[in-house]
């Protein structure tokens, strides 16, 4: 039976729709209204308002913390500084990718890591030996997420905290709603947005106080269907969806590593040893066998095919998620690969998607082939690869 | 001081903007010469009072061509257009007509009005889409000149009359009655409840001086169903920052390309000499010359105003002296200090949608009755969209601006006085029939726009205040448009050509006429 998060008795009665997914465990709302677009367009337009509370989070303290980030994560948490927050990956001992998250710097001793995976037994397992303090603090903490370009205006309606001093991936102490929160400039849309953690017995008066301020501004509770497309749109990965977890898989094909998923710029080579270090090292010399692309399909050719039934272009509604095999020619001969999630993107006018190929394809501009299933016939939709992320406001950093 | 340009383009209005991106995006050195201060035409945002953004005249998107938004990167250079929620009206017997956009939840609250129509209307629906399907080709085609069509022509019209054949008898049957009849007429078909009925035809009277029981009008309520957004069909949206970013949007894709825009140049005449175009004069004297002269004004402008009647034959004058503009609709904008409250309204979600007054279709043809002999309509048809019910970005938090799009007026309306009290007169029955709906209007408008179709014509140039540069009626459509044998884009003036709302497909924000027309520009290598 899934649990509720501390912000359900809110949720529940805004979600009209009643559509919920589990999360880690949570009940977490698909949409709130029937349709998900008006959310969605929220994000881009306004803000959205997402309960992000299922998330894994882990308290790591003590003389040896920076050590232990070190020899776990991919990335050198000595350079992160306090109120620091740093998006990472981490490894198993061959190199293959576990999970990736944000690890924030509370203090000179003491991180913050939020995860998708459980990973409580990975962090003690390293910490063998180290005077170290790890606290899964994953029920401890409610959380939201603030996301799209007025999320900066309602916050600071809020607060007495100067938004416009928070830079991008930093957070700050301060209070909500007269309620002690911590916010941190991060998220998963792409976009200028927040996430917000907070004791759960607070979260029902911060909720009220985000709908209540964020109405004037146009913001909307958002679910995970219109959290998808953002992210899609935004370049970021979802795991289960563009790789799976290797402490989770049970078939080494499955697995993944960080060169393989565009993440190699987060494998920091020169900093001490850590987990899955010599791996990579060895992989980053050979090469990756794959790499993670972005891909912009022709809607004018997917239009004719559809021309071909006497039907109007249909683009997809809402994002996907899937393995479709991507082909480097036409006649469906060279399989090269797969596409692991996409979407029309109503913003840019463009269907989008983020797929994993032989590096030889890798290059921006290359033309190749993704299979498209039409009245259940296959065909093969020309895609070129582009630069990811797709959507890049500048908002979003300024 | 004379400055030379491959193409000038008269008016700056979405048309006109989208035939510049075209010339300039084919190499053409372009110049798009606009009147006001702004560009967009009747498609512009303006700040009318302080921190209040007015979607001055036109106000939602459905029928911009997805040709255009792709080939001219249109979501790049700012598009964005987000849906509406549906489609509400409020009933005089203080109940409400709850037009939802998911399918499921439409159909239960149509129950509560009729059990049959809540079944009738996903079937109205499909048998549209087909209509639809049939008509929308033509939305792409260069109208041939039926009389002498040409090699080019003739074979438009044989794609044409293939395309007509290969409808199957059903269609066919309702692609006639859709044609002939009237849009309350041809509603009654299909559904029996009255308020559904008067909500749904309103599309059939849009910017025509007609009612909903006038043959014909079925026709214009097809041309309203042949947008789309994002591939969905029919769809209607706001942009950000109201329609203005629309053009602006077109604006900056043509800058990209390289098109020069001067704002404040009126244009006073075009140079004609033996029979060919060769420049501008602007009202302050000032000359510009040009191979190609490009007028996205209406066909009234084009060729009544720019140009000599001795350039032109004597029909084509007598055809566009008789083609009806007749503005029969007024814009009311509203800076409200906050949100309206409707009393029949349960589920407030729907301030995000479409709001209609119109509770029967005999409230629609007795406000046509009003204005048939030249006044307004007493209690009028109202289009009610409040875009900063999902757009921050028009007015300060928890403000907002109120869109009212009227039917009917009249472009002279001598019996309520002056223009200045015709205006008063106008905009006090719009206020008044909206607060019957609204109980709080009165007490939060801040700064109220008040345009009757002489406005419309005064301030954007629109003979008569029509929207659409020309009325929608099938009789001023296609081959039509705006005269049979100048449908295509050319004139009888060399290297003089129509690219605005007045020549196929016709008016709304579409940018179809400015893209044919600047790609016939470049089909005859000007």
């Amino acid at each position: 039976m899934p649990r509720h998060t501390p912000f359900h008795s809110r949720t529940n009665v805004l979600c009209e729709s009643q559509s919920w997914v589990e999360w880690s465990g949570y009940l977490s709302a698909q949409m709130y209204e029937m349709d998900h677009i008006h959310e969605y367009n929220a994000i881009r337009l306004s803000a959205g308002l997402f309960d992000i509370s299922p998330l894994y989070k882990y308290f790591i303290r003590g003389q040896d913390a920076v050590a232990l980030m070190n020899r776990v994560i991919t990335r050198d948490a000595s350079k992160c500084r306090v109120d620091q927050v740093i998006y990472t990956a981490w490894c198993d001992d061959e190199g293959k990718i576990i999970d990736d998250g944000t690890v924030a710097r509370l203090g000179e001793d003491f991180f913050r890591m939020t995860t998708a995976t459980p990973t409580l037994y990975w962090l003690q397992d390293n910490a063998f030996g180290m005077d170290v303090e790890i606290e899964d603090v994953t029920d401890a903490y409610g959380a939201v997420a603030l996301q799209g370009p007025m999320s900066r205006d309602i916050l600071q309606q809020l607060t007495d905290a100067d938004m416009s001093d928070l830079k991008y991936f930093h957070l700050l102490e301060t209070k909500l709603a007269g309620a002690p929160v911590n916010v941190s400039r991060v998220g998963y849309t792409g976009d200028l947005g927040y996430e917000i953690f907070a004791d759960p017995d607070h979260c029902e008066k911060i909720w009220d106080a985000l709908m209540e301020t964020g109405a004037d501004y146009k913001m909307l509770p958002a679910g995970m269907i219109s959290l998808d497309m953002a992210r899609i749109e935004a370049g970021l990965l979802l795991l289960d969806a563009d790789f799976h977890s290797a402490s989770s898989s049970i078939f080494e094909l499955e697995k993944t590593s960080p060169y393989e998923l565009g993440l190699g710029w987060m494998v920091n080579q020169k900093k001490g040893h850590f987990v899955g270090q010599q791996a990579l090292r060895h992989e980053n010399a050979r090469g990756p066998a794959t790499c993670t692309v972005g891909l912009e399909v022709d809607v004018l050719a997917l239009e004719k095919v559809f021309a071909q039934y006497s039907m109007p272009l249909q683009l997809p509604y809402q994002s996907w998620v899937d393995a479709i095999p991507v082909y480097s020619d036409a006649d469906q001969r060279d399989h090269i690969g797969r596409a692991t999630s996409g979407t029309w993107s109503p913003v840019m006018k463009k269907y989008v998607v983020i797929a994993r190929v032989k590096p030889q394809y890798a290059k921006l501009g290359t033309r190749i082939y993704l299979e498209q299933t039409v009245e259940a016939r296959r065909f093969a939709v020309p895609a070129t690869v582009v630069k990811m992320p797709f959507f890049d406001p500048p908002r979003k950093r300024e | 001081m004379t400055q030379s340009y491959d193409a000038i383009i008269v008016g700056g209005g979405h048309n006109g903007l989208t035939c510049a991106a075209y010339l300039a995006k084919a190499g053409r050195k372009v110049l798009v010469l606009e009147r006001r201060h702004l560009v967009g035409g009747a498609a512009v945002s303006e700040e009318k009072y302080p921190g209040f953004k007015f979607t001055v005249c036109s106000y939602v998107v459905s029928l911009l061509r997805p040709e255009v938004i792709r080939e001219l990167e249109l979501a790049k250079h700012g598009l964005q257009i987000v849906p509406l929620h549906g489609t509400w009206a409020p009933m005089e017997n203080g109940d409400q007509l709850a037009m939802y956009a998911d399918p499921a939840s439409l159909r239960e609250e149509i129950k509560r009005h009729s059990r049959r129509d809540a079944e009738m209307i996903p079937k109205y629906n499909q048998m549209m889409y087909q209509m639809v399907g049939a008509v929308k080709p033509i939305l792409g085609y260069v109208p041939p000149n039926p009389v002498s069509p040409g090699f080019r022509g003739a074979r438009t019209l044989l794609d044409f009359g293939r395309h007509l054949q290969s409808l199957d008898k059903k269609t066919f049957h309702q692609l006639s009655k859709i044609m002939t009849m009237s849009a309350a007429d041809f509603l009654a078909e299909w559904l029996e409840t009255d308020v559904v009925r008067a909500v749904m035809s309103i599309s059939g009277i849009i910017g025509t001086k007609l009612g909903a029981k006038s043959p014909g009008t079925a026709y214009v309520l097809l041309h309203h169903y042949m947008g789309e957004l994002d591939g969905a069909f029919t769809a209607w949206g706001s942009q950000k920052g109201g329609t203005g970013g629309v053009s602006d949007a077109i604006a900056s894709a043509a800058r990209s390309y390289g098109v020069e825009i001067r704002c404040n140049a009126p244009v006073q005449q075009v140079i004609v000499k033996n029979g060919r175009a060769e420049g501008v004069v602007l009202e302050d004297g000032e000359e510009i010359y040009a191979k190609t002269i490009a007028s996205a004004t209406d066909p009234r402008v084009t060729f009544r105003k720019l140009v000599d009647e001795k350039d032109l034959p004597e029909d084509l004058v007598r055809a566009i002296d008789k083609f009806k503009f007749r503005g029969s609709s007024g814009k009311v904008n509203l800076a409200l200090d906050a949100a309206p409250k409707f009393s029949a309204m349960t589920d407030p979600a729907f301030l995000r949608g479409s709001i209609e007054i119109s509770p029967s279709v005999d409230y629609l043809e007795q406000a046509y009755d009003d204005a048939k002999y030249g006044a307004f309509s007493k209690r009028p048809y109202i289009d009610v969209d409040i875009p900063t019910m999902v757009d921050p970005s028009m007015a300060p938090p928890g403000k907002h601006v109120m869109s009212c799009f009227v039917q009917y007026a009249s472009y002279d309306m001598p019996e309520y006085g002056n223009r200045d009290q015709q205006r008063d007169a106008f905009g006090n029955a719009v206020i008044d029939t909206l607060s019957e709906f609204i109980p709080n209007l009165k007490d939060i408008i801040l700064h109220k726009q008040v345009l009757t179709p002489w406005d419309i014509e005064q301030e954007f140039g629109l003979t008569e205040g029509n929207i659409f540069a020309g009325e929608l009626t099938l009789d001023q459509l296609f081959f039509f448009r705006p005269a049979v044998g100048w449908a295509d884009f050319r004139t009888p003036i060399r290297n003089y050509y129509q690219c605005g709302s007045g020549t196929h497909p016709g008016g709304g924000i579409t940018s179809g006429p400015g893209r044919l027309g600047a790609l016939e520009i470049l089909r005859d290598g000007n």
